[in-house]
């Protein structure tokens, strides 16, 4: 088996994931200045969403095929899941608007800390098993190995961040979200209605966290209330990794921090002589963050427009 | 008939006030200069018609009251600020800050023939389409935010400083075109520090110092007051 080959691809179908999520960090700090922590939650609750509908619709027993039944519980988690953002947006952060920037940043891990306990008691705080409805049979390319679930999981990541890139760059909704972006009080005096934008915003951020939430349960079969939180500041950093508020910079900030990640867990342990084991992979992405934050702050892809006055 | 009217318009910031009661009306048509020293409140009055700071007293558009409206439901009503600094897009290409001037309109067609139009005014601006706005020259970024405010077909258009930090040959070039485009129809409330300039430009003329408005007159007779020569025209 070819070790760097196999972490390679487990770091891509890991930063498929952290780039999504990444996203809608991103989105919402490019309009807002806002780093929304309780995006990781989002995640989750897509995932519990999923994963309630799911059993429902198999304990029930009405022989629908399996991709449909995924279909439809990413579906259902998609739409609850921009409900919630489009909610907390409202609730939370909109009368904060003009608060300094740390009151909706404290709302913010606030939030968090409510969604999670939510979680707790709606679905309890042991593990769930997600329903592995795409079989798990393992690959074997070059010597490596990858399961259907990750080539979903890398192929759907892909088509989203396309579309998503095309949407912003192309369409009108995507033309007044830059533009918001950079300029509000303009924006609104060219008829943009900025409370609109920044609630789309949240609602597209919470669409891809829904489907990063299905996709990382159905990797890993298995839920869990906390699952967001980890995952959340992952997909942070590798959004400040990227640049944060740039779109592209998301993108190759988690599929990088992923990389990272996977190649760092895999090497650790011959490269310390056993001394420090695979599950230090954690540390590589705070290490990251440390490291960007200090030596460049603006990341990979940040802000390099110069502006005339 | 009035397009647009003020009546003892008032805006404070923290207070201090930097409007105390402007009265004011621009007749549909009509080029109004609003003219006055660095800091009298022409700025806050402008920002105030159209949406961005709240205020006191009333905005009268088209007899409506539309005190303290959002910007974006004024552009609506064919209300259009190219403001202090000209704010484009900087990251936006000039077309897509041109399409952004626009927004409100779902006419593609007509939508394209008036871009082709402001092409035409600023053949400039027609070189650079594909560029992004901060990448243009001051004179260039003027005159982009001139040809969005007119993509949305305004009725009145409000102009805030727009000779600011020009070289004198770009002000001119900025001046014409607003002659013209106040020729074809579009009422015009122009903010100046540049009062010959603005007074040259007008119909009629108000003269604001320290949050209020002291003289109000034809564009010509403000050019000949004394007064007027001696505080703004420098004589």
């Amino acid at each position: 088996m070819d070790i760097f080959l196999q972490q390679v691809l487990n770091g891509l179908v890991l930063g498929s994931v952290y780039a999504l999520v990444a996203l809608g960090y991103t989105m919402v700090y490019g309009i807002l200045g806002l780093i929304n922590f309780a995006h990781g939650e989002v995640v989750m609750i897509g995932a519990m969403v999923a994963l309630t509908v799911m059993n429902a619709l198999l304990g029930a027993a009405v022989g629908l095929p399996p991709s449909l039944v995924l279909a439809l519980a990413t579906a259902t988690a998609i739409a609850v899941c921009m409900a919630l953002a489009f909610s907390i947006e409202r609730v939370a952060y909109r009368p904060l608007r003009r608060a300094p920037r740390l009151a909706p940043l404290i709302t913010a891990i606030g939030m968090s800390i409510l969604l999670q306990n939510l979680a707790m008691m709606i679905w309890g705080r042991q593990y769930r098993t997600f329903p592995s409805v795409i079989p798990v049979t393992p690959h074997s390319i070059g010597g490596a190995s990858i399961t259907d679930v990750q080539i979903v999981i890398i192929v759907v990541s892909a088509a989203i961040m396309a579309g998503l890139l095309l949407l912003v760059q192309y369409t009108r909704l995507g033309r007044a979200m830059r533009a918001t972006a950079e300029n509000p009080t303009v924006a609104g005096l060219m008829g943009v209605n900025i409370n609109r934008i920044i609630s789309a915003t949240f609602v597209i951020g919470a669409a891809l966290a829904a489907v990063a939430g299905v996709l990382v349960a159905a990797n890993y079969s298995i839920a869990h209330y906390s699952m967001g939180f980890m995952l959340g500041l992952k997909a942070f950093t590798a959004a400040v990794l990227g640049g944060i508020g740039n779109l592209a910079g998301a993108m190759l900030g988690g599929l990088l921090l992923g990389l990272i990640e996977s190649i760092g867990a895999g090497y650790i342990s011959d490269v310390s002589g056993g001394f420090f084991g695979s599950h230090y992979q954690d540390v590589f992405a705070f290490l990251v963050l440390v490291l960007v934050l200090v030596f460049r702050p603006t990341g990979i892809m940040g802000e390099r427009v110069a502006e005339r006055a | 008939m009035n397009l647009l009217e003020l009546k003892s318009l008032k805006v404070a910031y923290g207070g201090i006030n930097a409007v105390k009661g402007v009265d004011l009306r621009v007749g549909a048509g009509e080029m109004v200069a609003l003219i006055g020293a660095n800091g009298a409140g022409k700025t806050s009055t402008l920002k105030a018609i159209c949406g961005m700071l709240h205020h006191g007293g009333r905005v009268l558009y088209r007899g409506e009251d539309v005190s303290n409206q959002p910007s974006h439901e004024l552009v609506a009503r064919g209300l259009a600020m190219v403001p202090e600094g000209r704010g484009v897009f900087g990251r936006l290409t000039v077309a897509e800050n041109l399409e952004m001037g626009a927004y409100i309109r779902r006419d593609a067609r007509a939508i394209r023939d008036d871009m082709d139009h402001v092409y035409k005014l600023f053949p400039r601006l027609a070189e650079r389409r594909r560029q992004t706005a901060g990448t243009l020259s001051g004179g260039e970024q003027q005159m982009l935010a001139i040809g969005r405010a007119l993509m949305s077909q305004p009725k009145l258009l409000l102009l805030d400083e727009p000779s600011m930090g020009l070289a004198p040959m770009m002000v001119e070039k900025i001046f014409e075109v607003v002659r013209q485009v106040s020729a074809e129809g579009v009422t015009v409330l122009l903010v100046e520090q540049n009062a010959k300039l603005a007074l040259e430009a007008a119909n009629r003329g108000y003269v604001m110092e320290s949050g209020e408005i002291t003289l109000t007159d034809d564009a010509r007779a403000l050019l000949d007051n004394p007064q007027v020569r001696q505080a703004y025209l420098g004589e």
